[in-house]
């Protein structure tokens, strides 16, 4: 049955109420950071560039955005890792019930209270001399990273079919050789897609954060929820604003790669 | 020495399976195969479902370990020998190509995993799609193939590294029967050019017929026959043999062995033939349908062994007629009659006859009618 032309219209409407409900919140932080007022006033007042530039001179701020960044891109790396080989050991395992109470272990970080977690993680770490270091925040936030990693590799492997490793035995390719050249391929979608996950949540994680920083590391969202509890300082929205068009250059630049490999 | 491992090595080798027993738990899934397998031969697995074909195929191509027994290639044991070491070329039925690459990376994969120049690659690459016709398709992708064209691809993919073994597990079944009969033929080709040992599964009778110098017929994880299709045609060795291979009539009643002659008499009347088997065993007569004749009742030479009944199914089939036709006992035999004799329609009363010696007299086997069925 052709749609109506007013069904169409009012769909259309419904369609940009909800996209502008989803976005506003987010759109609302770009203004605010040309605010010539150290305010968050909300419409800003006249126009200024100062707040990027704070971002990018004041140390407190480019430096926490470097550690974030570091510490996002070695998670990512390591929880890819450990996770996608995780996922493959689950996946081959003989004994269903085994593989399924390890994988929900494995899982639990996603479910537990970040707050909870925290807490248990600070008094390791205070015990371990771990607060404040770049290998505490790594370790951390690889648990956090791991069980994404899992669920979006898993679901590869779920649609990977199994036959075509005994294929490349055949062809004369043993087990490690036939992961690399077959399997690996076949589930690089699920691969980076746990990686961009995993440094995900590793970039904006705040609860666990807030309670490992010290005033010599500290990441990103840290930096932003101190600055703002502090004082209105617009430098938040100059960072949000940032983040936000990188996110979306990241993800356009990812789905236009996706369209043109699918149609080649 | 060497000499003769080199033209193995590029002819086809033997296959020798002794005594293979697999278990799974409980259950066996072959139960004492054993099968000499001669280089450059056709051999054909055939079987119901469920009888240990694929798990004899597997066992060879090293996807599956036996539980006992003995397996040799050209001479040496393989047991214990993972499948990437044993370069046995293997075609699936569900094709198994990577999606991932394309035809002409595909066909290349054994031979970039054994190290060949990229010249002397591509060469072989181009032999090995030319030999199955599909040259020009190597920039395609999989799915951008049809069953048929995946299934040559596959082969040219199991071939080009030139094992001295192929084998193939129901290459053919997910493909249409115009298509099959065609693929049949150009693998019955390839195999003549390449002289290698062929291990092919179908449970398609007409297939193994087509296609084999000689055919192992499985049933229950064990072999009942190995033969030439002829062999196993004209004297099987069991009732299930003879009832898998063909159309067949058995003729099953009240048997009586006096000397060396076995008499059944079904529903009052009685057929004789001048053989005997073992002791103890129930005996049947299977009769094929071209050896099976019909004629009016009291008409027709005498001295022939006669059994009467009724028409219950005329089928014409141009080159000839068959006909089913109901026995007095309720039993249905199969009889073919070629064009120039006298036709019947559905409901006359006829006799049954046929020839002492065309009667071939089988141990009963009740299992043989459930697996058929
Ligand atoms: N991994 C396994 N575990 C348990 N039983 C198995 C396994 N693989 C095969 N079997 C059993 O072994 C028997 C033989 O299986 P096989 O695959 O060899 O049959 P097949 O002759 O190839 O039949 P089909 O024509 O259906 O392919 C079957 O009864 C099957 O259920
Ligand atoms: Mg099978």
């Amino acid at each position: 049955m052709p749609m109506q032309k007013h069904t169409r219209l009012i769909l259309g409407l419904v369609c940009l109420l909800v996209a502008v409900w989803l976005v506003a919140p987010t759109l609302v932080v770009i203004p605010m950071s040309f605010n010539a007022n150290k305010s968050l006033a909300f419409p800003p007042v006249g126009f200024s560039w100062q707040w990027y530039e704070n971002f990018l001179t004041n140390p407190d701020w480019s430096s926490s955005f470097f550690n974030s960044l570091k510490v996002a891109t070695l998670v990512a790396v390591l929880a890819t890792v450990l996770g996608t080989l995780a996922a493959f050991g689950l996946d081959r395992m003989r004994s269903a019930t085994a593989s399924g109470i390890l994988r929900m272990l494995l899982i639990t970080p996603m479910v537990v209270p970040g707050v909870v977690l925290a807490i248990g993680i600070y008094a390791v770490y205070l015990d371990a001399h771990l607060v404040g270091t770049l290998g505490g925040f790594v370790l951390a936030h690889t648990i956090l990273a791991i069980p994404f990693v899992i669920i979006a590799v898993s679901a590869n492997l779920e649609v990977f079919d199994k036959r075509l490793e005994t294929a490349a035995a055949s062809c004369g390719a043993g087990r490690l050789t036939a992961f690399r050249t077959v399997t690996l391929p076949l589930i690089l979608p699920g691969i980076l897609s746990g990686l961009l996950f995993a440094f995900v949540t590793s970039f904006d994680e705040i609860i666990v954060a807030l309670f490992i920083s010290n005033p010599y590391l500290k990441t990103l969202p840290v930096q932003i929820f101190t600055s703002i509890t502090r004082d209105a300082d617009p430098t938040v929205a100059a960072v949000g604003t940032v983040l936000f068009l990188a996110t979306s250059l990241v993800i356009a630049g990812g789905l236009l790669l996706g369209n043109r490999r699918r149609k080649s | 020495m060497k000499s003769t491992l080199a033209t193995a090595a590029a002819k086809g080798a033997a296959i020798d399976i002794v005594s293979a027993i697999k278990r799974y738990g409980a259950f066996t899934a072959l139960d004492d195969v054993s099968l000499h397998i001669e280089p450059g031969e056709f051999m054909t697995l055939l079987g119901p479902s469920g009888s240990g074909k694929t798990t004899t195929l597997n066992v060879v191509a090293g996807f599956t370990e036996i539980t006992s027994g003995e397996l040799t290639v050209g001479g040496t044991s393989m047991v214990g020998v993972p499948a990437h070491k044993r370069n046995i070329g293997v075609v699936f039925q569900h094709y198994a190509l990577f999606p991932h690459m394309n035809v002409g990376r595909n066909v290349a994969y054994p031979l970039t995993l054994r190290g060949v120049g990229r010249a002397e690659r591509e060469r072989r690459v181009a032999r090995a799609l030319d030999m199955v016709k599909m040259a020009d398709f190597a920039h395609r992708y999989p799915s951008e193939l049809s069953g048929g064209q995946q299934q040559r691809v596959a082969l040219a993919r199991a071939i080009v590294f030139d094992p001295p073994i192929l084998l193939m597990d129901e290459p053919l079944g997910a493909l249409d029967k115009k298509l099959r009969e065609w693929l049949q033929l150009e693998i019955k080709r390839i195999h003549r050019e390449l002289g290698t040992t062929f291990v092919y599964v179908t449970h398609d009778q007409e297939e193994a017929l087509v296609l084999s110098d000689r055919i192992a017929v499985f049933n229950h994880g064990r072999i009942e026959q190995i033969g030439t299709g002829r062999q196993l045609y004209d004297e099987p060795a069991t009732l299930f043999v003879g009832k898998f291979i063909g159309d067949s009539t058995v003729l099953r009643g009240e048997a009586r062995v006096s000397g060396e002659e076995t008499a059944i008499t079904i529903a009052g009347e009685t057929v004789t033939t001048r053989r005997r088997i073992a002791d103890g065993a129930r005996p049947v007569m299977l009769l094929r349908p071209e050896k099976l004749s019909l004629a009016r009742p009291g008409a027709g030479a005498g001295g022939r062994n006669r059994l009467s009944g009724e028409i219950a199914e005329a089928i014409y089939l141009g080159s000839g007629s068959k006909y089913e036709v109901r026995l007095r006992d309720g039993s249905t035999a199969i009889v073919r009659s070629p064009l120039e004799a006298e036709s019947f329609a559905i409901g006359d009363a006829v006799s049954l006859c046929f020839a002492e010696r065309d009667a071939k007299l089988l141990a009963d086997d009740d299992q043989a009618d459930l697996i058929l069925t």
